[in-house]
C-alpha cells in the first residue's frame, strides 16, 4: 500500500501532500522535512530507492522518488508494493500531468493544487494503485474537465474574467521558467 | 431574489480565491504568519454566508493552507456542508478537503453517512439513464458516476468503522455497476472497509472473488490488490485462491496484475511447499521470457521465497532454479542502473540466508558495491557482507569498511557500517577472526569514531573477547590502560560523542581492574582513575570505576608491602582518601554506595597500616578468581539439588505478620531496584570491616558456600551484562594472583603528548598503526616486542608463551558456561516470542473465509433497521436462541473462531425473524485443503475450480425458472455440505477425509435428488394449491438429512399410518388444504377409505356439493404397503385463532376371510403458524404495519429438543414459514 505522497521542490516546500494514514498537520510538515533532508542530499544518479524515514513507516517502508527539475515525487511505500512499478507509476503520474497542463511547472502545480489532487485521485485511490494507463486517465479527467465548465456556465463569467484579469499580473518570465522537457523521460528505461 | 444572485455574483469577484491567496503568500514572504491570519479570519466570515459558490471559495483554500501545516478541522462541518452541494465541483473541493483532513476521530462524520450513501447510489441513475436510452442523459449521467467516484475515493481516505459498517452494503451494490470505473473503486474500497469492519469480510467476500474473473482488466487487477494485501497479513486462509490466481497468472498480460500475483504467490508459498513446485516453472518461463525489469525482478524474487520454503521441508535439487535466480541477479547488480543494482543486491541478500555459497560467487560485484557512491546500495552490500567473509579475507573487508567509516556523512550510515563491522567480526563466537590483537585495535579505533549508539556494543565486545581470549589479555589490559590514562582527552569531545565513550571507558576501567596482573603501571592508571572528570561520567560509570579502583588498590597494596616501602604505602593511601570523596558525590545510588564503603575501608586500612600491620594479602582476597563466560540462561538451567525442597521452611514460620514480610522479602530481591546492568555489582559482598571480611573467609562451610553460590548466581541471572563486572565469590576463587614488580613512570613518560586530533591516543594501537607495525616487521613476534620498546617498557611477559604464537589464540568458543546436567537449548526462546498486538488492525482480518456463510454473517442494510425492537416475539426467540447456541457450540466446538461475536442487535427486522442463525461449528478445513490437494497434485496445468462452486452453479441451471430457488438451495446447501463434513470428520477416518471431494459431491448429488423425489408426490398432488409457499417448501424438505417435513402424525393404527401437511393458498385467505397420506402399515389391502370431520363453527371441510353432509370418499384403495395422498380443504372464518377438528376415518380391509370395518380417531390441528405466508412487501408498507401494532401474533411449537439448535431454529423458520 502507499502510504503517502509527497511532491516538494528543491526548497522543501510542499507542493502536493497526500497521506492515506492519518497524521496531524503538525507531524505531515515534519515528515515533509525529514524526507526532504533524506532525499535532497542524495545525488541525482544514485538509486531512487531510501530506507524509510524514522517518522513514516520504519523498517517496512521504502521511499522511492524521482527528481524532476525543481520537483521531488516522493511515494512512501510499503513492501506489497513492487518497487519498479512505484517508479512507473511516478512516472505515469508526472507525464499525466504534463500532458493537463501541457509543459508541467512548478508553478502549474502551486496555482492549481487541487486540479493535481484530482489528477491524482484517478492514479490512486486511498493507497491502492487504481489505474495505470495513462490514456485512460486522460479521458476521464477531460470527462470531468467537461462537466465542470458546463456546471459554471454563464454565472461563472465574470468570475472567470476577473481572474483572468488577475492572472495577468504574473510575470510573463516566470511563467516561461518550463521543466526542461522532464529530462528522464525519454531515455527513463521502461520497466515494462 | 434575482437581486440577491447578482449580489452573490458581484460579491464573487471580489472574494479571494485561491489563486489570489496563494499569490498573496508568496508576496508576504517575510510576515507569512500575519497574513494567512488574516486570511483565516476570512475564510471564516465567508463560511458564515449562505452561498454554497462562497463556502466552497473557502473551503478550497482552507485544503491549501491544510497542505501548509495548518489546522482546519475547527471546519469540518463546512466541509460537510460542501460535500453536499449538488455540484459536482463544489463536491469534488468538498471532498478533497474532507479526505485531506478528516480521520477516524472526525466527529462530524456520523453526518455524513447518509449523504454518502446518496453520493454512492447516484451511479443508478446513470444506469437508468442508459436503460432509456436517452443520450440526454447522458452528462447527467455521467456527473453522478463522477459524484460516486470522488465519494469512493473520499471514502476510501477516511472511511471510520461507523461508516465502514453503514455503507457496507451500498459499496457492495457499486460492485454490480455497469460501470468499471465505479466498479473498480468499490473494490479497491472494500480493503479500506475490511479494515475497518472485519465483520463485512467473510460475507463480500465471495463478492469480491467473483471480480476476480470481471471483463474489465481494471477491476480485475483491483480485486487482486486487494486480495494481495489481505493475503499479505493472513496468507492462509487465501490459499484456496491459488488455483485461480494461478490461472489469471498463466494467462494475463497485464504486468500489473502479474506483479501483484506473483508478490502474493510469495506469500503463500511458505505456508506450502507443494504451491512452489507448481510454480516454478511458469515462473521460470517468465524470468527467461519477460522484457519488464519489474516483472523479472519479481519473479526473482518469489522464485526464492519458494526455494526457501523448498530446502526448509523437503531436500530437492534446484540447483538450477538458484543458478538461474543468482545469475540473473548478477545481470541486475552489474546494470548500469542504479535501482537495479539496488534490487539485486536486495533479493540476493534473500538467497544469501538458504544458499551462501550460491552468493559467493558473486563476490566480487558485491565488494565492488561497497565502493559505490550510493549509501543505499551501500548499505545493502554491507548487508550481504557477513556471507562473503572468510578467516583470509576479513581483515581486508574490515579495513575497506573502517576507511568508509572515515569518510562517511551522516550518523545513521556510519553506525550502520559500525554495527555491520561488529557483527562480522563477531559472527558465530568470532569464527573468523584468527588474530584477536588485530581486532582489540579494531575496536580500540572505533571508539573514536563518533556516534550515537555503538559505545556500549564496543564495549561489549572489548569484555567479552578480554574474557574468552585468555592470551590477548596483556595486549588488550595495556591499550585500556592508556585509553583510561588518556580518559581525559577522550571525554573532550561533543556531548554526544562523550557518552558513547563513556561506555568504552567503562569496559576500559573494568579490564584493567579485573586483569590488574597484566596492568603493566598500576600506579599511573590508579591514578589517572582517580582523576578522572568524575563529572563528565554517567553514574553508572563512576560506579565501575570505584569498583575497579579497589581492585587496582589491592594490586598496588599488595606490591608496595612486599617491598615494605611504607612511604609508598601511605602515599597510595592518602591518594585514595584524598580522591575517592568525589566519587561520593555521584547522582547514582550505586555508585554512592560503592564509593563510601570503599572510602570507609580505606580508612580502615590507613589505620592498620599506622601500626604497620600488612593486610594487602586479604585485601586482595577480596578480587581473587576467575571469571568464566557464562551463557545467558546459565541461571535458569540451575538444577535443584537433590533433596533441596523449596516449599518446606526451613525455621517454623513465625506470626502472621512476619510471614508475609518474608513472602514479600524475594520479590524485593529480584525487582530492578538497581540499574539493571550493574546489579550483579551489588550482590552481597563482604565489604566493611576488614577483619570480618577476613572471618567471613574463614567461616563458610561447604553447604552455606553452596547456598551463597546460589544466591549470587541468582542475582547474576538478572544481569544481562554478567561478564562485565561480576567478581566470583572470592572463597570459590583459586589463588593464582602473581606479585608485579611496580614498574615506574617512565611508561607515562613514554609516552609524550604529541597530538594532532583530540582523538588520537598516543600509544593506543589503532588500527593504522597495528597494521603498520605488521607490514613493517618481519614477524609477528617482532612487532610486538619492537613495540614495547618502544614503549619503554621491560620485556615483563607473564604468559609470553602465548603470545608467541603468531595468530593463533586460545578462544573459548563456547556458549559460556553452565550448571552441571543443564543443557542448552533454545526452545525458551520460541516461547517467548511474542504474538501479534491486539491493537494490529490485520489481526481481525484473520479468519476462516472457505467456511460457508452464516445467516447473521450479512452486511447491515440499512432500511429496516428502525423495525428489530417492535416485533417482541422474534426478539425473545432470538435472545432464546443465543443462549442454546452457546450452550451447544461450546462442547462441540471449542475451538470456535472468535469472529463469531455476539451478534449486532443493528437488523432489518426481516433479518431479525430467522436471525437465530445456525452457527455452525467451525468447518473442518478438510475441504479446502482437500481441493487444494487435489489441484497441487494435478500434473494438468489448469485447476478445476472448487467442486462446491461446480455443484451451486449447476444447480443454478437447473431451476432457472423459480427465482427464489438457486439463492435457497445455496444457502442450504451449505449448511448441508458442512454437516456433512461434521459427519465425515467424526468419522475420522483418514482416507474418507482424504476422498472427501469426491465423496463429498457424489453423496451431496445423490441426497438433493432423493430429497426431491421425496417430495414430488406433494408437488404432483397438490395441483388445486397454489402459491410461493410451496415450490419453497419443497427446496426446504430437502435441506435434511432426515428431510425435513411438515407431515405430521395424524393417527396410527395395526393397518393404516396418516400424516397430514397443512397448505394455504395464497388465492384464498379463507381456505386451507390439507394434505394426508394414508399408508397401509398393515399387511392386508384397504379398501373404501371415508374421511369425516366434525365441522365446528369457525371450519368446515368443503365437501362435494352433491352430499354437503357427511364422510368424504377418498379415491383410492391402498395395496399392501403403499401410501398415497389426499388433499383435502376447509374453509376457515378467522385464521387468528388455532383451530381443531375431531374426526373419524373407516376403511375395510380385506382379509381372507373377508372384508372387515375399521376405523380412527384422529384430531385435525390447524395452528395459526400454519397460515403464515411468505410476501414481499415495501419497506414503507412494513413499518407502517410495525407500527400500527396490528401485527401481533403468538404461537407455539413443539419439536423434540433433542435436535441440536439449529435443527430447532430451522424447524421454527420451516414450519412458521419465516425465511
Amino acid at each position: 500500500m502507499i502510504k503517502s505522497i509527497l511532491v516538494f521542490n528543491n526548497h522543501g516546500k510542499p507542493r502536493l501532500l497526500k497521506f492515506y494514514v492519518h497524521y496531524p498537520e503538525e507531524q505531515q510538515q515534519h515528515i515533509v522535512r525529514e524526507t526532504f533532508q533524506l532525499v535532497s542530499k542524495r545525488d541525482d544518479n544514485v538509486c531512487n530507492f531510501l530506507e524509510g524515514g524514522s517518522l513514516i513507516g520504519g523498517s517496512d517502508f521504502k521511499l522511492i522518488y524521482r527528481h524532476y527539475a525543481t520537483l521531488y515525487f516522493v511515494f512512501c511505500v510499503d513492501s506489497s508494493e513492487s518497487e519498479l512499478g512505484i517508479l512507473d507509476l511516478i512516472q505515469v503520474f508526472v507525464e499525466t500531468l504534463d500532458r493537463c497542463f501541457e509543459n508541467v511547472c512548478e508553478l502549474d502545480l502551486i496555482f492549481h493544487v487541487d486540479k493535481v489532487h484530482n489528477i491524482l485521485s484517478e492514479l490512486v485511490m486511498g493507497g491502492m494503485v487504481l489505474e495505470t494507463n495513462m490514456n485512460e486517465i486522460l479521458t476521464r479527467i477531460q470527462e470531468q474537465e467537461k462537466l465542470e465548465k458546463q456546471e459554471a456556465g454563464i454565472s461563472a463569467a465574470p468570475a472567470r474574467a476577473v481572474s483572468a484579469m488577475k492572472s495577468m499580473n504574473i510575470p510573463q518570465q516566470i511563467k516561461d521558467i518550463k521543466l526542461p522537457d522532464l529530462p528522464s523521460l525519454s531515455n527513463f528505461k521502461n520497466p515494462f | 431574489m434575482a437581486l440577491r444572485k447578482v449580489r452573490n455574483n458581484i460579491d464573487r469577484i471580489f472574494d479571494k480565491s485561491l489563486t489570489d491567496l496563494i499569490r498573496g503568500i508568496r508576496n508576504n514572504k517575510d510576515n507569512e504568519a500575519k497574513y494567512i491570519a488574516a486570511c483565516i479570519d476570512e475564510i471564516k466570515h465567508e463560511l458564515r454566508q449562505d452561498s454554497t459558490v462562497v463556502k466552497t471559495n473557502a473551503i478550497e483554500k482552507l485544503s491549501y493552507l491544510q497542505m501548509m501545516g495548518y489546522d482546519i478541522s475547527w471546519a469540518s462541518f463546512n466541509i460537510i456542508e460542501v460535500m453536499a452541494s449538488t455540484k459536482y465541483t463544489e463536491k469534488r473541493i468538498g471532498y478533497l478537503t474532507a479526505s485531506q483532513c478528516f480521520h477516524d476521530e472526525t466527529d462530524v462524520l456520523m453526518l455524513t453517512t447518509n449523504m454518502m450513501r446518496k453520493d454512492l447510489s447516484s451511479t443508478n441513475m446513470y444506469d437508468a439513464g442508459v436503460a432509456l436510452g436517452g443520450l440526454a442523459c447522458f452528462d447527467l449521467s455521467s456527473t453522478n458516476m463522477y459524484d460516486a467516484g470522488v465519494a469512493l475515493g473520499g471514502l476510501a481516505c477516511f472511511v471510520t468503522t461507523d461508516l465502514a459498517r453503514d455503507l457496507a452494503n451500498d459499496v457492495v451494490t457499486l460492485l454490480s455497476s455497469s460501470r468499471p470505473y465505479i466498479r473498480k473503486r468499490a473494490v479497491l474500497l472494500l480493503y479500506k472497509i475490511f479494515l475497518k469492519y472485519p465483520e463485512s469480510l467473510r460475507p463480500t467476500f465471495p463478492r469480491l472473488k467473483e471480480k476476480l474473473e470481471d471483463p474489465d482488466p481494471g477491476v480485475q487487477s483491483a480485486a487482486v490488490n486487494v486480495i494481495c494485501e489481505l493475503a499479505r497479513k493472513n496468507p492462509k486462509n487465501y490459499l484456496s485462491l491459488a488455483p485461480v490466481f494461478f490461472k489469471l497468472m498463466t494467462t494475463s498480460s497485464n504486468n500489473w496484475m502479474l506483479i501483484k500475483i506473483i508478490k502474493l504467490f510469495g506469500a503463500l508459498v511458505p505456508l506450502e511447499p507443494r504451491l512452489g513446485k507448481k510454480l516454478l516453472e511458469p515462473l521460470t518461463n517468465l524470468i527467461n521470457s519477460t522484457s519488464a525489469m519489474s516483472l523479472l525482478y519479481e519473479c526473482i524474487n518469489t522464485v526464492i521465497a519458494v526455494l526457501i520454503s523448498v530446502s526448509a521441508g523437503t531436500p530437492g535439487d534446484h540447483t538450477a532454479s538458484i543458478q538461474l535466480c543468482v545469475q540473473k541477479l548478477g545481470v541486475l547488480i552489474e546494470d548500469s542502473d542504479q535501482n537495479l543494482k539496488y534490487l539485486g543486491l536486495l533479493a540476493m541478500g534473500k538467497i544469501l540466508q538458504t544458499h551462501p555459497k550460491a552468493v559467493q560467487a558473486h563476490k566480487d560485484i558485491v565488494l565492488a558495491c561497497l565502493d559505490d557512491k550510493d549509501e543505499s546500495i551501500r548499505i545493502r552490500a554491507l548487508d550481504l557482507l557477513y556471507g562473503m567473509v572468510s578467516k583470509k579475507n576479513i581483515m581486508e573487508i574490515v579495513r575497506k569498511l573502517m576507511s568508509h567509516v572515515d569518510g562517511a556523512e551522516g550518523s545513521n550510515y556510519r553506525d550502520e557500517l559500525l554495527s555491520r563491522i561488529i557483527q562480522i567480526c563477531s559472527h558465530n563466537n568470532y569464527q573468523y577472526i584468527t588474530n584477536f590483537e588485530w581486532y582489540v585495535s579494531v575496536l580500540v579505533e572505533l571508539t573514536k569514531v563518533e556516534g550515537t549508539k555503538h559505545g556500549a556494543m564496543i564495549a561489549e565486545q572489548v569484555q567479552d573477547v578480554t574474557v574468552r581470549v585468555q592470551s590477548i589479555r596483556h595486549f588488550a589490559v595495556s591499550q585500556m590502560a592508556l585509553l583510561i590514562e588518556n580518559a581525559h582527552l577522550l571525554l573532550a569531545g561533543s556531548a554526544q560523542h562523550r557518552s558513547n565513550v563513556s561506555e568504552v571507558l567503562l569496559a576500559a576501567a573494568w579490564i584493567c581492574g579485573e586483569y590488574s596482573e597484566h596492568v603493566q603501571n598500576v600506579q599511573s592508571v590508579l591514578e589517572s582513575m582517580l582523576k578522572a572528570k568524575v563529572s563528565m561520567m554517567p553514574g553508572h560509570i563512576q560506579s565501575t570505576f570505584v569498583q575497579n579502583i579497589a581492585k587496582l588498590y589491592a594490586v598496588q597494596l599488595s606490591q608496595s608491602e612486599q617491598e615494605d616501602d611504607w612511604d609508598a604505602v601511605e602515599s597510595l593511601d592518602n591518594l585514595m582518601l584524598s580522591k575517592l570523596p568525589q566519587f561520593e558525590q555521584t547522582d547514582n545510588l550505586e555508585g554512592q554506595e560503592r564509593a563510601c564503603t570503599l572510602l570507609e575501608m580505606v580508612r580502615e586500612i590507613e589505620k592498620l597500616h599506622a601500626q604497620r600491620e600488612k593486610i594487602a594479602a586479604d585485601v586482595t582476597a577480596l578480587f581473587e578468581g576467575e571469571l568464566n563466560p557464562v551463557a545467558a540462561k546459565a541461571q535458569r538451567k540451575v538444577p535443584l539439588p537433590p533433596g533441596l525442597d523449596l516449599d518446606t521452611w526451613i525455621n517454623e514460620p513465625p506470626a502472621e505478620s512476619s510471614s508475609s514480610e518474608s513472602e514479600e522479602e524475594p520479590e524485593r530481591k529480584n525487582g530492578p531496584t538497581v540499574r539493571s546492568e550493574f546489579a550483579g555489582f551489588g550482590a552481597p559482598r563482604p565489604f566493611g570491616e576488614e577483619a570480618e571480611t577476613k572471618k567471613k573467609y574463614e567461616q563458610p562451610s561447604p553447604d552455606e558456600m553452596k547456598k551463597m553460590r546460589a544466591q549470587r548466581q541468582a542475582d547474576i541471572e538478572s544481569n544481562p551484562y554478567y561478564v562485565k563486572g561480576d567478581a566470583k565469590a572470592t572463597a570459590k576463587r583459586p589463588t593464582k594472583l602473581a606479585s608485579r614488580k611496580d614498574s615506574d613512570e617512565k611508561a607515562v613518560e613514554a609516552t609524550p603528548l604529541d597530538l594532532q586530533s583530540p582523538l588520537e591516543i598516543p600509544g593506543v594501537v589503532g588500527l593504522n598503526k597495528y597494521m603498520e607495525q605488521q607490514e613493517s616487521t618481519l614477524s609477528w613476534k617482532k612487532a610486538k616486542k619492537e613495540k614495547r620498546k618502544k614503549k619503554g617498557k621491560k620485556g615483563r611477559v607473564s604468559s609470553s608463551d602465548d603470545e608467541d604464537l603468531p595468530v593463533v589464540h586460545q578462544v573459548n568458543r563456547a556458549d559460556g558456561e553452565m550448571p552441571e546436567g543443564a543443557k542448552s537449548t533454545d526452545d525458551e526462546e520460541e516461547g517467548t516470542k511474542k504474538k501479534n498486538g491486539t491493537g494490529d488492525p490485520y489481526k481481525a482480518l484473520d479468519m476462516d473465509l472457505d467456511q460457508p456463510l452464516r445467516e447473521d454473517e450479512r452486511l447491515p442494510v440499512a432500511q429496516h433497521r428502525v423495525a428489530s425492537l417492535d416485533l417482541g416475539h422474534p426478539a425473545g426467540l432470538k435472545s432464546k436462541a443465543d443462549k442454546k447456541t452457546k450452550k451447544s457450540k461450546t462442547p462441540k466446538a471449542p475451538k470456535a473462531p472468535k469472529e463469531e461475536k455476539p451478534k449486532k442487535s443493528k437488523k432489518s427486522a426481516k433479518e431479525v425473524v430467522d436471525e437465530p442463525p445456525p452457527p455452525p461449528p467451525p468447518a473442518p478445513t478438510a475441504e479446502p485443503q482437500d481441493d487444494m490437494d487435489f489441484w497441487l497434485s494435478a500434473s494438468s496445468a489448469p485447476a478445476p475450480p472448487a467442486a462446491a462452486e461446480e455443484k451451486v452453479s449447476k444447480k443454478k441451471s437447473r431451476s432457472p425458472e423459480k427465482e427464489k430457488k438457486p439463492k435457497k438451495s445455496e444457502k442450504h446447501h451449505g449448511k448441508e455440505s458442512k454437516r456433512k463434513q461434521r459427519h465425515s470428520s467424526t468419522r475420522s477416518g483418514e482416507e474418507l477425509v482424504e476422498n472427501a471431494p469426491h465423496h463429498l459431491a457424489v453423496h451431496d448429488k445423490n441426497e438433493y435428488e432423493v430429497a426431491s423425489g421425496v417430495c414430488t408426490p406433494s408437488k404432483q398432488t397438490n395441483g388445486a394449491v397454489e402459491g410461493s409457499a410451496t415450490p419453497k417448501k419443497e427446496v426446504s424438505t430437502p435441506t435434511n438429512l432426515p428431510p425435513m417435513t411438515s407431515y405430521h402424525l395424524l393417527a396410527e393404527n395395526a393397518f393404516v399410518r396418516m400424516t397430514y401437511e397443512t397448505r394455504v393458498s395464497t388465492a384464498d385467505a379463507n381456505q386451507v388444504a390439507s394434505a394426508v397420506i394414508f399408508a397401509n402399515v398393515g399387511a392386508n389391502e384397504i379398501r373404501q377409505i371415508e374421511f369425516n370431520v366434525l365441522d365446528s363453527l369457525n371450519t368446515k371441510m368443503l365437501r362435494d356439493p352433491a352430499a354437503p353432509q357427511g364422510a368424504l370418499k377418498v379415491p383410492f384403495n391402498l395395496p399392501q404397503g403403499v401410501s398415497n395422498e389426499h388433499v383435502f380443504r376447509f374453509a376457515v372464518e378467522a385464521i387468528n385463532v388455532p383451530q381443531k377438528l375431531r374426526g373419524t376415518l373407516t376403511f375395510l380391509v380385506e382379509t381372507e376371510n373377508g372384508s372387515v370395518p375399521e376405523k380412527i380417531d384422529f384430531h385435525l390441528k390447524f395452528p395459526c403458524v400454519s397460515f403464515t405466508v411468505p410476501a414481499t412487501i415495501g419497506s414503507d408498507a412494513f413499518s407502517e404495519l410495525i407500527s400500527s401494532g396490528e401485527l401481533e401474533a403468538s404461537s407455539s411449537l413443539q419439536f423434540a429438543t433433542t435436535d441440536s439448535l439449529n435443527d430447532v431454529v430451522r424447524n421454527l423458520c420451516f414450519h412458521g414459514h419465516f425465511t
